[in-house]
């Protein structure tokens, strides 16, 4: 199970940036496809919301996916005190 | 802990923080159930689709900011109490709510309507982001070890309920005062009555006390000095947060919205189903599966909390693309012969002018019987100038559709079943991050994972998947893939990452 943690680790940092990749590029199609004026700011602030908040998110699936191939999640802590 | 408080001493606990919660979560959902009235009355009339697109994204922008609220209250939790910020938030959230009630409409102060209205909506979103951690810490701590996840069930059934009462609240007015009035003005009973609420539910807080494992904490002076820089930058507990959140908080808040918010979007939205019939559905789905947070919380004490969570988001996984195309197929009218037509009512025809043109458009509407029961308004649209027409064809809708007997109950039990998945990933989640996070920085620790979850994967659900419908080449269906794909990566993170224990002692 441990090496399967670690190997999925792999498929976790790549996706992290995969799917910021996969974003931006739906971005750029979806506010070109707008029609100009208010519509294309609409669609653009829209995108925009999206890639604020996954790209952070994409950053943590990355460090996830690290420390998955680092072994950090092969024993998880016996009880709450020891992850402080 | 707390063997020795009394039953009454905890039910009392329970009580209080659940009802101040379930207030926050009517405040915050009375705006997403009237998206598309509040759309209609801060955008400019003819902004259309976009109007809903962008009271989408003032709803999705009160998810946005969870994260935010978590973070600040989280801290202020781990540092002053549990108890006066849970108590901050409430009127904050409160306050906010009453606020939007009184914004004058588009039509009155121009684009300042929108502003006024997204300042309260984060304002909102920030108090929601404080509260949930507060209130499930909270009495977390008070719960005696081996009934941990029984009792946080109970601050679990308050979303869902905070749901039922916003659409209860909503579908009352509305038959009160008339569907015209209540798109006029009435949308905003819900908003205003809610300074009642949290009046009551503040007067039941501040007779609490603090949490018994903060105030020993507090006494030994081991509070956290800087709950954010332990809970983040220590390895530790950091990857702690990031399986909580990739994990379990990710998966659950796809699979709480598809069910309880997309579910209700989708038949009013897409089904062109009745805006009460589409409300009446989903309050009888949630009256007959609250009560199953609380099963699938106890049962997390006796059989753990993973499985019981991942379960329930495999049910979304596979079953979500035949229920919704179940709704589809039961209320497409476009292949209705006129063999099945009972009686078609005498056409009303409106005539509305387009802006400053010389075009305007004409709409022939008739209300459609079907000998099974389902009646629907048929509308007819063409353009006129100098009162010609001059579309090449008539653009033809159904709307305003109800359902026969057998086939209402029928979506009651596909949006039951989704709300019973809904249940099976949230009754547990409030005892699985208390468990995974140390005392003093508990509120801080599980707060943030849990409004990503949330707040962005889960909130964003109507959204992504209302524009994700939106793209060139999309079925009705395609909206679907944002919650399902979320929901899958959970489900394999959580299987292969976390473990099934549960804690018997959280005084760490």
């Amino acid at each position: 199970m441990n090496q399967l943690k670690k190997l999925l680790g792999l498929v976790w940092m790549a996706l992290g940036p995969a799917a910021i990749i996969f974003l931006a590029g739906q971005a750029y199609e979806k506010t070109s496809l707008a029609a100009e004026g208010s519509e294309r700011t609409n669609t653009a602030l829209q995108w925009g919301i999206i890639l604020f908040i996954f790209i952070p998110i994409c950053a943590g699936l990355v460090i996830f996916g690290y420390y998955a191939v680092k072994g950090a999640y092969d024993r998880l802590p016996a009880d709450s005190g020891e992850a402080s | 802990m707390s063997k020795s408080l009394p039953q009454s001493s905890i039910l009392r606990v329970i009580g209080a923080s659940s009802l101040g919660t379930l207030i926050e979560w009517y405040d915050f959902y009375i705006f997403g159930s009237l998206a598309t009235i509040i759309g209609s009355q801060l955008f400019p009339e003819d902004a259309g689709a976009s109007a809903l697109i962008n009271t989408l994204a003032i709803f999705a922008a009160g998810f946005i900011v969870r994260p935010f609220g978590a973070l600040v209250f989280g801290r202020l939790g781990d540092l002053i109490g549990r108890k006066h910020t849970f108590l901050l938030t409430l009127v904050l959230m409160g306050g906010s709510t009453f606020l939007i009630g009184l914004i004058p409409s588009y039509k009155s102060i121009g684009y300042a309507a929108p502003i006024l209205v997204l300042i309260l909506r984060l304002v909102q979103g920030l108090a929601l982001g404080g509260e949930y951690g507060g209130a499930a810490t909270y009495v977390a701590e008070h719960a005696p070890s081996g009934k941990r996840g029984f009792f946080t069930s109970w601050i679990q059934t308050t979303a869902t309920l905070g749901l039922f009462l916003s659409l209860g609240v909503i579908v009352i007015s509305k038959n009160m005062i008339g569907s015209g009035a209540f798109a006029d003005w009435g949308w905003r009973i819900p908003f205003l009555l809610s300074i009642l609420l949290v009046g009551v539910s503040v007067y039941i807080r501040l007779r609490m006390h603090e949490s018994p494992l903060f105030s020993k904490l507090k006494a030994e002076g081991k509070v956290a000095a800087n709950p954010l820089k332990e809970s983040f930058s220590k390895k530790t507990n950091f990857k702690m947060v990031l399986l909580a959140l990739f994990g379990a908080t990710m998966g659950q808040g796809v699979i709480w919205y598809t069910g309880q918010f997309y579910a209700q979007s989708f038949l009013e939205n897409t089904c062109k189903l009745d805006f009460n019939v589409s409300r009446y559905i989903l309050l009888w789905a949630i009256a007959f599966a609250t009560p199953f947070f609380v099963v699938f919380g106890a049962l997390s004490d006796r059989f753990g909390r993973k499985w019981i969570m991942l379960l329930g988001m495999l049910g979304g996984i596979l079953l979500y693309r035949p229920i919704y195309q179940q709704f589809l197929d039961d209320t497409d009218v476009t292949t209705v012969s006129n063999s099945q037509v009972l009686e078609v009512s005498e056409p009303q025809t409106e005539i509305k002018p387009l802006g400053n043109s010389q075009q305007s458009l004409r709409m022939r509407k008739q209300v459609y019987h079907l000998a099974s029961g389902m009646t629907y308004l048929k509308t007819e649209t063409d353009t006129l100038k100098g009162g010609q027409s001059i579309s090449a064809a008539q653009a033809v809708s159904y709307s305003d559709k109800t359902l026969p007997d057998g086939v209402f109950w029928k979506f009651v039990g596909l949006i039951t079943l989704q709300v019973l998945f809904v249940t099976m990933v949230y009754g547990p989640i409030a005892a699985f991050l208390v468990e995974l996070f140390p005392t003093r920085i508990r509120y801080t620790s599980m707060s943030l994972p849990y409004h990503i979850g949330n707040g962005v994967f889960g909130g964003l659900v109507p959204f992504i998947a209302t524009l994700i419908a939106s793209f060139p080449g999309a079925t009705p269906l395609s909206g679907l893939w944002y919650p399902i794909g979320i929901a899958a990566l959970s489900f394999v993170i959580g299987a292969v990452y976390l473990n099934n224990r549960q804690e018997e002692n959280v005084n760490d």
